[in-house]
């Protein structure tokens, strides 16, 4: 983009400038508006479920219009503060949180090359940045001067160092899987037939998603992990003495959470943008640079991600109107006892499996090409040589050059 | 074929002259004095000096929180100052250990606030003095060593690739994918693999003594295999364990199994 910008002949400031405020807002606009159909989404599903109807009348009949209606009557409202409340860190702590969860869609990867900016450690980025939206969550709590606040911020405090542990298991058994934390890559390295995600890879990284969904559950504070806001116990946790615009920021941070893990966990394990079955490949067409099928292709797979992560989201939606809310003790029970056991063992399992049966059970059946390391491959005599990064990227790009697996399980152990 | 972005570019271009508002405001964009400039310097000096002025925010802060958060400030400025150089590896470990460790010390910060002495920290003008004087020598120690380095006080060398975390990951493992320096004795070629593992031992010592001390301490009331145990016949071993009240001889070795855990 700021490429293009500069061959129309704009100075490079500017271009990055703009390169840059285009990807910002764009990615606003996915939280902003994001949040808005979420919220319309989780009051119909909420409804169903409860057998009600949900809004019908503000906007025809499905009640389109209802988070619209919201969000004014949110303009409008009073923003109150209460007396005993740390003013600074009181007014703070909603923009804490929702930069947090804004600062790790940079990261995401929509498409091939469709991200607003390519990090070489893109996982452990995204999961880096997640986890300073807690920074909002106990700063509210403690700012707001009321116990039910500081009663919620210190749950998610607890709550937090129970599930970080598992969750950073998980995510990094697809990084092991494609020998690289960028994204664009490991959603890359999936694409083929749907037997080529990661899910699919072999039966730990089955169950490993399973566990990654329940962490990324408890992350993103949503029942039944939601014991930092327990609105039955707590009246609302640490929101509490939230109102008006800065309480709508809260829940703008927890529906872009919702939907960043979930896109987390379709590029890490769903295959990323690559759809069940590669219709593009199939017709010829690459998503690689250079050609205007491309930007077909890659609006495709914008489509197909945006699909897998609103199923996410959906599915976070099913189970918190369904599951009751756990105690903080079962919470950490969860998360410490079973679930980082589970992902442990999934990981050595994960490991052995790709050391001992690296083209699955059924080698040669549906392997994405070009199936290379990132950076470096495998000299001769086993000895790892570096590859120059331009070669590395247009052979990732178009996996003509499929090489030998060149992985670290085959590596004989020194 | 070439593709539409070059298209683009080539029908633009032909046209500029046609249009001339675009052109007139593209040459007086470049001709700003801030086209010059450098923008890294630029970024580099807003984060050195967010970091920095956070920092001092700690300090001046008497709020135990307030102090964590500009620490938090602080500590994601210098990440920032890290993704500014490549290095996003670091950056992003930046984040996560540091600004995420800061949030352990934020809840001990809200949780000792609780109580009042500690909700306005102010400390006596000696204990001022005292960490001026150490905070002082300690800066100008840093500065006269930073500043001795010929190499970094020039511009920096230029763009360099942002280098990948693979290599680090690999001499974390024993292999090293990069070149060695020239003259780097054959031994010279091994990874970090022991010191990482003497590292992870370590933490796993620090883990298991954390877990100990904080475990659980001894029950008062018996467990349930107790009060079962109690309620057995005990009749032939009572002389016993009236004979050996210290409970190490024979008799006594049912008796203290019969009162396990106390």
């Amino acid at each position: 983009m700021a490429e293009f910008l500069i061959g129309l002949g704009l100075p490079g400031w500017v271009a990055w400038s703009i390169a840059a405020l285009v990807a910002a807002v764009l990615l606003l606009n996915v939280i902003a508006g994001g949040a808005l159909v979420f919220i319309w989404a989780e009051r119909k599903i909420a409804a169903r479920i409860q057998d009600r109807l949900g809004p019908t009348r503000t906007g025809g009949r499905f009640g389109w219009l209802q988070s619209l209606a919201d969000g004014i009557k949110l303009l409008a409202k009073e923003d109150l503060m209460p007396e005993g409340a740390d003013g600074l860190l009181f007014r703070l702590a909603p923009y804490v949180s929702f930069c947090a969860s804004f600062c790790a869609f940079i990261a995401l990867p929509f498409a091939f090359d469709v991200v607003g900016q390519r990090l070489n450690v893109g996982v452990f980025f995204v999961v880096a940045v997640l986890g300073l939206e807690v920074f909002g969550v106990i700063l509210a709590g403690y700012a707001s001067a009321s116990k039910w606040s500081l009663f919620g911020a210190m749950r998610e405090a607890a709550q937090v160092v129970s599930y970080e542990v598992p969750l950073g298991m998980c995510v990094v058994v697809p990084v092991m899987l494609a020998g690289t934390m960028d994204l664009v890559t490991i959603g890359e390295k999936q694409a083929g037939w749907m037997s080529s995600w990661y899910l699919f890879h072999d039966p730990f990284t089955f169950i490993i998603f399973w566990v990654y969904v329940t962490c990324a559950v408890a992350s993103v504070n949503r029942a039944p992990f939601d014991l930092a806001e327990a609105e039955s116990e707590l009246v609302a946790g640490f929101h509490t003495e939230y109102s008006g615009l800065r309480w709508s920021f809260f829940f703008m941070a927890e529906y872009g959470s919702m939907f960043l893990v979930s896109g987390l966990a379709a590029v890490l394990f769903l295959g990323g943008w690559n759809g069940p079955v590669p219709v593009a490949r199939l017709l010829g067409f690459s998503d690689g640079t250079g050609e205007s099928a491309a930007y077909v292709v890659r609006l495709v797979g914008l489509a197909n991600l945006v699909g897998k992560a609103t199923l996410g989201v959906l599915f976070m939606m099913w189970i918190r109107w369904t599951l009751p809310r756990l105690r903080i003790d079962q919470v950490m029970t969860t998360c410490l006892k079973y679930c980082t056991p589970i992902a442990a063992v999934m990981f050595a399992g994960a490991m052995f499996w790709q050391l001992f049966l690296p083209g699955g059970l059924f080698p040669g059946w549906a392997r994405p090409a070009g199936e290379i390391r990132e950076g470096w491959l495998e000299g001769p005599g086993g000895l790892p040589v570096a590859a120059s990064p331009a070669e590395d990227r247009s052979s990732t790009v178009t996996g003509g050059e499929s090489v030998e697996r060149a992985g670290l399980a085959k590596r004989s152990p020194r | 074929m070439t593709g539409m972005l070059d298209m683009d570019i080539m029908d633009i271009s032909t046209l500029t002259p046609v249009v001339p508002p675009l052109a007139t405001t593209l040459a007086a964009l470049s001709a700003l004095p801030i086209a010059g400039i450098n923008w890294h310097s630029v970024l580099f000096l807003l984060f050195a000096g967010l970091a920095c002025g956070f920092a001092i925010g700690v300090v001046a802060a008497d709020n135990v929180v307030r102090m964590a958060l500009y620490l938090v400030f602080s500590l994601g400025s210098t990440a920032g100052l890290f993704f500014l150089a490549g290095a996003d590896f670091i950056g992003a470990m930046q984040l996560m250990i540091y600004v995420g460790g800061t949030l352990v010390l934020l809840v001990f910060g809200v949780m000792l606030t609780a109580q009042a002495p500690l909700v306005s920290i102010k400390p006596s003008s000696s204990d001022r003095m005292l960490t001026a004087v150490a905070g002082a020598s300690l800066l100008s120690l840093l500065l006269t060593a930073a500043f001795s380095v010929d190499a970094w006080r020039g511009p920096g060398v230029g763009v360099v690739p942002a280098p990948s975390a693979t290599p680090l990951g690999m001499a974390l493992v024993g292999v090293r994918v990069d070149e060695p320096p020239a003259g780097t004795p054959v031994g010279g070629r091994v990874g970090y693999m022991l010191p990482f593992e003497i590292v992870s031992v370590h933490l796993l010592v620090v883990l298991v003594g954390a877990a100990y001390l904080a475990r659980a301490k001894r029950r008062r009331t018996p467990r349930p295999i107790d009060a079962l145990a109690s309620a057995m016949p005990v009749e032939p071993v009572a002389p016993a364990a009236t004979v050996a009240p210290t409970g190490r001889s024979a008799g006594g070795a049912k008796s203290a199994l019969v009162g396990g855990g106390r």
